[in-house]
């Protein structure tokens, strides 16, 4: 479990992590969400000891990052896949965490076939790897140590589509095992698939968090019927905040369930009923459009 | 894709042991080796040693061929290639950003630069012991050809004086790279240190009788070239340990503060 309490991070006059707090909890993955330079990298920094925060802190299952007697048994990291020295192989940086962490030379090969780096590969210097290839040494190291925890900025970054789900595969099947796993991505669908929990962040804030399903949830329905003034009414009625959307359907505060229940009770036939999409996409664009060129233009 | 099921994650925390720092060591040695880069560096010591032996053999005066002179004709590139591995070996952490993942699998950065010192002085003296011993082969084999006699004129006291020199020099190195976190600044400094530094201060010694008689107290580079001379006098040592503190163990001591509070990106 991960628990960050008040963490922030300022430099001179520019706050760029603004009091955040949130847990990742053990068995979930928890995406770490929010657009380029909004200060996932910097937050996950601070979590592992690399940057000071200017206040606040994190914890690891209750202990300082710091405190661990041998982190890299207890929490697995990857910042930055390509922040390795270029002259070594694959091999050796994976044997090198080996060492550190003090394990069996075995470990090696078994991360090697976990991510699926051939020997050809491995004996390799890192320089001539691709993106991909970085991520997925990247994630050896992370879990060499067999780690109860793992913290990933972007890991899914420069993996190929079947990459990418090999990825997603993983990390579920370590979570299903009890795992804590907090991911960050600058893109909206890759947390979608991936996330359990997620917490949105936003010029150094988070702006939303909370379990996905739940997230989505607040979206709330769109609605369709034959007869839509006698529909709104109901719906009010029944205590529900509605709208019209620019399509003409009307938009409920509400489980689509719900607002089926009210429907029958008023004898109103429906030709429409969906959970509205894009609620979270909405506040993610909206997020987007403050830091992003489109959004300056527009 | 995956043919290795994943580790059984532990709920419990499993009993852990502290890093020792002997394995930080160990694996900071490693790494000072395992580059290419790394590798010639290593291999010039040994590249060196050698070329110097058969450069003094052949080139140098019949008279000239004592114990001493190859020491010296060896001993010179070690006070080069010393300082450029203790360098490398704290810079690449920042030049080549695998400070990334040491600092996190050891969160504590004085632990982590105590453990190269000593990797770089464990170098240092295996490099220099190496230099002293082919001096000796080439001694040997030397005053063979030449049909002179042997003759040993370095003492026990003034081969330890060597190391020690040589050392200094691999430990300034390895301060500027803790004060400059960049390769390429890092040994820019330590050859303004190494060469320009003694000319300036040599130039302004011969024309300010002020600064020569301050000199011994100022001047590391000058205080510390009487260890390759010879046995030292108490002044000298006194000297030597003003000189090593000011522009040595001080800055070293405010890097590493700078270090231990700078971000690692």
């Amino acid at each position: 479990m991960i628990t960050i309490e008040s963490l922030s991070k300022k430099y001179g006059g520019r706050t760029v992590v603004d009091d955040i707090s949130f847990t990742a909890r053990a068995g979930r993955v928890t995406g770490f969400l929010g657009p380029n330079g909004a200060g996932k990298s910097t937050s996950m920094r601070m979590m592992v000891g690399l940057t000071r925060p200017t206040s606040g802190g994190a914890t690891i299952g209750g202990r300082r990052f710091a405190d661990l007697p041998n982190p890299g048994r207890e929490v697995g990291v990857m910042l930055d896949a390509s922040a390795q020295h270029a002259g070594r192989t694959g091999r050796e940086i994976l044997t090198l965490a080996q060492q550190m962490m003090g394990l069996p030379s075995r470990r090696v090969p078994q991360m090697l076939e976990l991510v699926s780096l051939t020997e050809e590969e491995a004996d390799r210097r890192v320089g001539s790897y691709s993106l991909g290839m970085r991520q997925r040494l990247g994630i050896a190291v992370a879990l060499v140590g067999g780690p109860s925890v793992l913290i990933l900025d972007e890991p899914a970054n420069g993996l190929d589509p079947a990459g990418i789900r090999w990825m997603r595969d993983l990390l579920r099947d370590y979570a299903n095992h009890g795992g804590t796993v907090l991911l960050s991505s600058h893109l909206l669908h890759e947390i979608e698939v991936i996330a359990d929990d997620i917490v949105m962040i936003g010029s150094g804030r988070i702006v939303s968090q909370g379990a996905k399903a739940e997230l989505l949830r607040a979206a709330g329905t769109v609605v369709r019927g034959r007869d839509m003034q006698a529909l709104e009414q109901a719906l009010r009625a029944s205590g529900l905040t509605t709208s019209y959307d620019d399509q003409g359907a009307l938009c409920a505060d509400a489980e689509p369930g719900v607002v089926g229940l009210v429907a029958r009770e008023s004898g109103l036939a429906l030709t429409e009923l969906r959970t509205a999409e894009g609620g979270l996409e909405d506040l993610f664009l909206q997020l987007t459009a403050d830091t992003s060129r489109e959004g300056k233009a527009a | 894709m995956t043919t290795i099921a994943l580790d059984t994650v532990q709920e419990e925390r499993a009993v852990v042991q502290r890093v020792p720092l002997s394995r930080v060591t160990r694996v900071e040695l490693r790494k000072m080796f395992d580059t290419r880069s790394g590798f010639w560096l290593m291999a010039s010591i040994v590249i060196a040693a050698l070329v110097s032996t058969v450069a003094t053999i052949l080139f140098a005066p019949e008279s000239d061929l004592t114990y001493y002179t190859f020491a010296k004709a060896i001993g010179f590139p070690m006070t080069v290639i010393l300082p450029m591995i203790a360098v490398l070996s704290i810079t690449g952490e920042w030049s080549q950003r695998s400070g990334l993942t040491t600092f996190t699998l050891v969160p504590h950065r004085s632990r982590v630069i105590l453990a190269k010192v000593i990797a770089s002085v464990t170098v240092g003296v295996a490099s220099m012991l190496f230099a002293l011993a082919i001096g000796v082969v080439g001694n040997l084999v030397g005053t063979t050809m030449a049909g002179t006699d042997l003759v040993w004129d370095v003492s026990v006291a003034h081969a330890v004086d060597i190391v020690i020199g040589s050392l200094l020099c691999l430990l300034t190195g390895t301060m500027l790279g803790l004060l400059f976190r960049s390769s390429p600044v890092a040994l820019v400094a330590y050859f303004v240190y190494a060469l320009l530094v003694p000319t300036v201060s040599g130039l302004l010694a011969t024309s300010q009788q002020g600064y020569r008689d301050l000199q011994p107290w100022v001047d590391l580079n000058y205080a510390q070239s009487f260890l390759f001379e010879g046995t030292l006098t108490g002044a000298q040592w006194a000297h030597l340990a003003v000189t090593v503190t000011v522009w040595l163990a001080l800055p070293a001591l405010i890097a590493l503060r700078l270090v231990t509070r700078s971000e690692v990106k």
